[in-house]
Order: C-alpha cells, then sequence, then structure tokens
C-alpha cells in the first residue's frame, strides 16, 4: 500500500541519486527496451533465425551495467552474463549494430561470426564472458575469476547472473560453496533476476523456497531480494552489495523480482505479456518528481529509435559467413594438417 | 629413475616456476596428501578444493580467462561425467566467441583399469574425450613423455585433457627426466613427502630442465615390416610383451599414440602403407570407439594398400569393470588377447 511515508522515502531515494543519474538510467532503459523490440520485429520479419531476450529487466540491468568497474583483466570486473542481460551490456556501451549483426548472424558478427543466438555477447575487452546458453554454467565459470581476483591486488568483483528456474542447477550452489569456502572467501556478486518462471514453468509449481535469497542464511552471507522493477531501489543495491564485494573481498546474494515482457524467446511467440512496464513506472515517478518532463521522455525514445535504425541500415548488407570459416578458432594454433575433414580424409 | 606420478609432479613444478602456473588444484590435490597418487605433493601453488567436479572445471575456466594457466585434477575420470557439458563449453569457447576468449588450462584425470578399481575407478574416457572438439586430448605412457607432454599442454593455448593411465603412475621409466638425480632413491628423499606428519616437510626440487613432446607427436618405439600396432597409454607395455613374444626379432611396429587429439596421422599412414596390417588397441570400450574413427580413415584412405583386414582390440563393450579379476580380465583387453589378435592379423591375407 502506498502512503505518505513510502512516498516521501522514494522521493528521498531518487532525489539522492540526482538527476543527472536517473535521466542516464531513463536514456539506457529506454535503449535496451527499443533494442530488443527491434530484435523481436526483425525476426517476426524472417530476418533473424531466432530470438531470446530480457525486455523487461531493464529496471535491473541497467543500474547494474553502470556501476560495473569496466576493464581487461582480473583488476576490473568479470561479467558473468546470461542472454536476458542485453540492459547491463547496452549500459556498458554496447553498440546497436553489434546486437543486430549477431541477430542476422553475419560474419561481422562480434561475438560469435554468426555462430551463436543474438544476447550471446563475448567482449574480452570490457571482461564480457562469453554467454552459454545452457544457463547455469556462469556460477562455476565465475568461480575461477572471482579466485584470480582474490589473488590481484584492487578491489575487482565477479558478477554472475541467471534467473530463477537456474537456482535449482548445481552450478548455483557450487558458486554459493565456493564464494563461501572458508580456505579462500570469494568477492563474486551471484544475482538472480527472478521473473517466476522458466520458459513455461512457474517457479511457484517447483520451488519450496520462499526467497532465493534465503539460500545465503545458509552460508551468513548478506543476501536481500528486491524489487527489480524499481530501478532506483536496484541502483541502490546493486551499488551496496558490491561495495560489500569490494570491499569485504565476499560474497554477496541478490534476488531482483523483474518482469518479463516478451517470453522466453521467440520459439513461444514474443508476444507482449501483460507484466508490470518498468519504464512506464520510472517515468511516472520520473514525471511525479518533476525531474523530467514529457518532452524529454519523448525525445530519449526519439533519439534511441534513430540509433537503432542507423545501426540498422547500416549492417544491412553485412555479408554471412562463408562455409569455410567454420574451421576458424578450432583450436588457438589452426587445424592440423592432419586433422580430419569430410572428402579430405 | 622417476615414477609417472614423480615425472608429473615435476612437470608441475617447472610450470609452476617458468611456465606461469598460478593454481593446482582439486580434491585433495593440495597438503595434506597431495593428490591421492601424489602427483601434486610439494608443489607451492597447490590446494583442495570442494567435492565438486563441475565447480573444478568451471573454476578452471574462469581462471584461465584471467590468465592464470591452471592445471586441475578431476580425481578418477570417473567421476568427469557429471561435468561432459563444462567440458563442452571449455572446448568451443574459443569458436563460439569468434576467437576472443582463449581457455589455456590442463584438467588431468587418472583413467582406465588395472587397479582392481571396479565400476567407478575403471573408466577410460578416451573416445568421449576425442568428440568434445575444440579440446586437445593426451595420454602418456612413460614417465618421460608424461613430464614432456605436461609441460607442452601447460604451454597450449586450448584446453587440454591429460589423461593418466593409473595402473602406470607408479611404474618407474628408462629414462631421466631432464634434470633428474640419477640416484632413484635421492630423487625419492628430495620430492616425495613422508608418510605420517609433513606438516613441516617442504620438496627439495632438482634443477629441471625443459622438455617438451609436441602435442600431435606420436612415438615409434620399435620398427618392423610385419604388421602396425597403434595404441596409447596403459596398452603400450602390454603391446610392446605382446609383439615381442608374437615377433621375438622385433618385426612389429609398435606406435605409441601419447596424443589423441591432435593425432599423428602420418605417423600411423606411413606406417600402414609399410606393413599393411595393422592392429589398433585400447582399453576403452567397443561401439564408438577412438579406435572405430582410426579404422574408418585407414578403410577410406589405405584400403588398396591393407595385406589384412584392419582390426580394433578394445574392452568389451559392458556397463563398468567388474570388481572380480576375473571380470577385469574378460573385459580388459590382455597380453594373451593382444597375441591372439597380432597372430590372427599376421596369417591372414586378402
Amino acid at each position: 500500500m502506498t502512503t505518505k511515508r513510502s512516498i516521501a522515502k522514494t522521493k528521498k531515494a531518487y532525489l539522492g541519486l540526482g538527476s543527472k543519474v536517473l535521466l542516464n538510467i531513463h536514456r539506457f532503459m529506454v535503449r535496451t527496451r527499443l533494442v530488443e523490440e527491434h530484435l523481436i520485429s526483425l525476426w517476426k520479419k524472417g530476418d533473424g533465425v531466432f530470438w531470446t531476450g530480457g525486455p523487461g529487466e531493464e529496471a535491473f540491468n541497467v543500474p547494474l551495467g553502470l556501476l560495473i568497474k569496466k576493464g581487461q583483466g582480473p583488476a576490473y570486473d568479470y561479467l558473468h552474463p546470461h542472454y536476458r542481460s542485453s540492459g547491463i551490456v547496452l549500459a556498458m556501451g554496447v553498440e546497436a549494430i553489434d546486437v543486430i549483426r549477431q541477430m542476422r548472424s553475419t560474419a561481422t558478427d562480434p561475438y560469435s561470426n554468426g555462430r551463436n543466438f543474438v544476447n550471446h555477447y563475448a567482449i574480452p575487452k570490457w571482461n564480457v564472458i562469453p554467454v552459454s546458453s545452457p544457463v547455469g554454467s556462469q556460477y562455476s565459470t565465475a568461480i575461477g575469476t572471482a579466485i584470480a581476483q582474490k589473488q590481484t591486488p584492487g578491489d575487482a568483483v565477479s558478477i554472475a547472473i541467471a534467473g530463477d528456474a537456474t537456482a535449482a542447477e548445481g552450478d548455483f550452489h557450487s558458486c554459493l560453496v565456493w564464494a563461501n569456502r572458508p580456505a579462500l572467501p570469494l568477492p563474486i556478486l551471484i544475482v538472480i533476476t527472478n521473473n517466476g518462471c522458466g520458459i513455461s514453468t512457474s517457479m511457484e509449481s517447483q520451488h519450496g523456497e520462499k526467497r532465493i535469497s534465503d539460500w545465503g542464511k545458509a552460508f551468513d552471507m548478506p543476501a536481500r531480494t528486491i524489487n527489480g522493477n524499481d530501478p532506483v531501489e536496484s541502483y541502490i543495491a546493486v551499488r551496496e552489495a558490491l561495495s560489500y564485494c569490494r570491499k569485504e573481498r565476499r560474497p554477496y546474494l541478490l534476488e531482483a523480482k523483474v518482469s518479463r515482457l516478451y517470453g522466453h524467446a521467440s520459439s513461444s511467440g514474443a508476444n507482449r505479456s501483460d507484466d508490470a512496464d518498468c519504464i512506464a513506472d520510472f517515468e511516472s515517478q520520473l514525471i511525479g518528481l518533476r525531474l523530467i518532463t514529457q518532452m524529454q521522455i519523448a525525445e530519449a525514445w526519439k533519439a534511441n529509435r534513430r540509433w537503432i535504425d542507423e545501426a540498422d541500415t547500416a549492417s544491412k548488407n553485412d555479408p554471412p559467413p562463408t562455409p569455410a570459416s567454420l574451421w576458424d578458432h578450432v583450436f588457438t594454433d589452426g587445424i592440423p594438417s592432419s586433422y580430419p575433414r569430410r572428402n579430405r580424409s | 629413475m622417476a615414477t609417472m606420478a614423480q615425472a608429473i609432479r615435476m612437470a608441475l613444478h617447472y610450470g609452476e616456476k617458468h611456465l606461469g602456473v598460478r593454481a593446482v588444484f582439486g580434491q585433495d590435490v593440495g597438503p595434506p596428501l597431495g593428490g591421492i597418487f601424489t602427483v601434486t605433493q610439494g608443489l607451492h601453488n597447490a590446494w583442495n578444493s570442494p567435492l565438486d567436479e563441475r565447480g573444478i572445471i568451471g573454476a578452471a575456466m574462469g581462471l584461465a580467462w584471467a590468465g592464470f594457466r591452471p592445471v586441475a585434477e578431476i580425481q578418477f575420470v570417473d567421476y568427469i561425467f557429471n561435468s561432459i557439458d563444462m567440458l563442452k563449453l571449455s572446448a568451443n569457447t574459443l569458436w563460439a566467441s569468434a576467437g576472443n576468449f582463449k581457455t589455456p588450462m590442463v584438467l588431468m584425470a587418472p583413467m582406465g583399469a588395472g587397479i582392481h578399481g571396479a565400476l567407478y575407478h575403471s573408466h577410460s574416457f578416451d573416445s568421449i574425450a576425442a568428440k568434445i572438439h575444440g579440446m586437445k586430448v593426451v595420454c602418456p605412457s612413460t614417465p618421460l613423455d608424461a613430464y614432456g607432454l605436461m609441460i607442452s599442454s601447460i604451454k597450449d593455448d586450448n584446453p587440454v585433457l591429460f589423461l593418466i593411465p593409473k595402473a602406470l603412475l607408479r611404474a618407474r621409466g628408462s629414462e631421466l627426466i631432464p634434470g633428474e638425480p640419477s640416484d632413484t632413491g635421492k630423487l625419492d628423499a628430495c620430492i616425495d613427502a613422508p608418510i605420517g606428519d609433513r606438516s613441516g616437510w617442504q620438496p627439495n626440487w632438482p634443477e629441471l630442465k625443459e622438455y617438451s613432446v609436441p602435442l600431435g607427436s606420436a612415438n615409434i618405439l620399435t620398427t618392423g615390416l610385419l604388421a602396425t600396432v597403434v595404441t596409447y597409454g596403459r596398452m603400450v607395455p602390454v603391446a610392446l610383451d605382446a609383439a615381442q613374444s608374437v615377433a621375438p626379432a622385433g618385426e612389429i611396429e609398435v606406435i605409441d599414440l601419447r596424443s589423441l587429439i591432435p593425432y599423428d596421422w602420418a605417423c600411423i599412414r606411413d606406417s600402414i602403407r609399410k606393413t599393411g596390417r595393422v592392429l589398433f588397441l585400447n582399453e576403452d570400450t567397443e561401439i564408438v570407439n577412438f579406435g572405430e574413427h582410426l579404422l574408418r580413415r585407414t578403410i577410406d584412405e589405405l584400403f588398396y594398400e591393407l595385406k589384412a583386414r584392419p582390426r580394433l582390440l578394445a574392452s568389451q563393450a559392458v556397463p563398468g569393470i567388474g570388481l572380480s579379476p576375473v571380470f577385469e580380465a574378460a573385459t580388459v583387453p590382455q597380453k594373451k588377447d593382444v597375441e591372439q589378435a597380432l597372430k590372427d592379423l599376421l596369417a591372414e591375407s586378402v
């Protein structure tokens, strides 16, 4: 229930972040939504064979992306994302043209050269670890980058992120155990974006735990569940969690309740759901607090749309990969001459 | 002469000292045990992990991406089956990421039968490993090769699965590791942890030298014109014994592959062209065995040069190795089975 007290609290939180931060968050939330909707429209036109992504999670993902310490190597944060993490990487600075290239499976797709689904990023210059479709493995690989960070001077953190359904996978529990190992506690921000659904299976039908963050109790570690549809609450919570990991060099478990606006993937139609729209809610708050005008909102949508349209046009004629290029990157040192190849051996 | 366990340990020490290995880990890998086969005793960077194979491989991948050149151990290869997805991920990351992410890591795991290990300490994994494309797979048969292959594996920028024939881990070699003291007792005293309390023990490493066995390079152990045996790992000494017994004058060519992926097809091909007869031998089970791939390639490329049908001798395709010695002997190729296969091969002509 909205009370005078909660309104005052919200106002204080918003004003505490300041309009510059808030408008930046808004800009990237709009950008993320438009990129995802553009990808869906491409799929619906047959311009790309498959779509999966995370529209609806912008309010949590964008603040996380803005708070990441971006760079290469263990002195910087490692992001172990999943395919719903577009808001994170777009806030980090990913270009729409590259996401569109991956959607169209072109040779110029910088993340996979046309080999992987869209929203499967791999960005070495920012420590964005390749997205793997079988979700869960990112919780296991985060262990390794966090060990390296623990043994490297600095305050860098590994961030592993997946959805609520993945909390049933062993990797999630591996991450909790390894991150809390008395021999070497690890600076990992373990994130669950909980949209209440794994493809078509509801969380409530499969998970007996009240909150996924309750797993933190077993380890006496900081853990909390937040409203991931509120970008200000998300920003403050992520900042606090990252600050803890950076300073204490220990893990933090953060569960963010989010919406899923277009389903799991194109295989289920990618049609708009009735879930709460975090951008519309955010815009109402900003207007109510007189932090943004309708005109500024319209301009944010227009500018981002133009940015995406230009990217789309610029990559329209990018070539597909050649059949011969399937042999690229099998091994770092090339294909040995004795390696079996069809019609050659 | 060093045992294979000592040779691998020395290679890992060399890797820590000279090749940038900053993490050696797995269950029971660190002190006090130093690995259940003592392979990691006394290493500076060795530590114990939780009993969690997926976590171990995931940790190795993350460390590899962060530039730590890790070496991780799965205690027995029998326990790696719950992590095949992680092996696949480590092997496909370079390809899937358009060459953006290299995964230079070594996973080592004792493999195969020969110690009465029953169902879950006797598995082979070579045939499955060879299908995880993007990963290199090696399997030594001597301490010196184990040393040289481990050094090459550490230096390689691809993930390498280092399969250790556990039945040969305590066998001593016939060649010195470069830098190894010639007095075996002295080596043991320098690098083997004492029985009992070892809390204050430190190894006294010999001044080891670089020695690499290139991945993908086979070794012709005996030359001959009558037939070729292509094998690796634990079956190498069995093949040599059987070849000596069937052809005492040494007319059978025995090839130790040492590396399965990539494998030395030129060496195999040239030998088969010379002898016209080939037996592929390993201790993994039949039905999609790595040797079956080599048979297919032999037929495709060398069919008209064969003097007898090519053969595979492998373990029986049953769910596991039974504990009773009767079961193990009836499942895994024995010296007498290799002798019989060689006799049949030599007797046949097409």
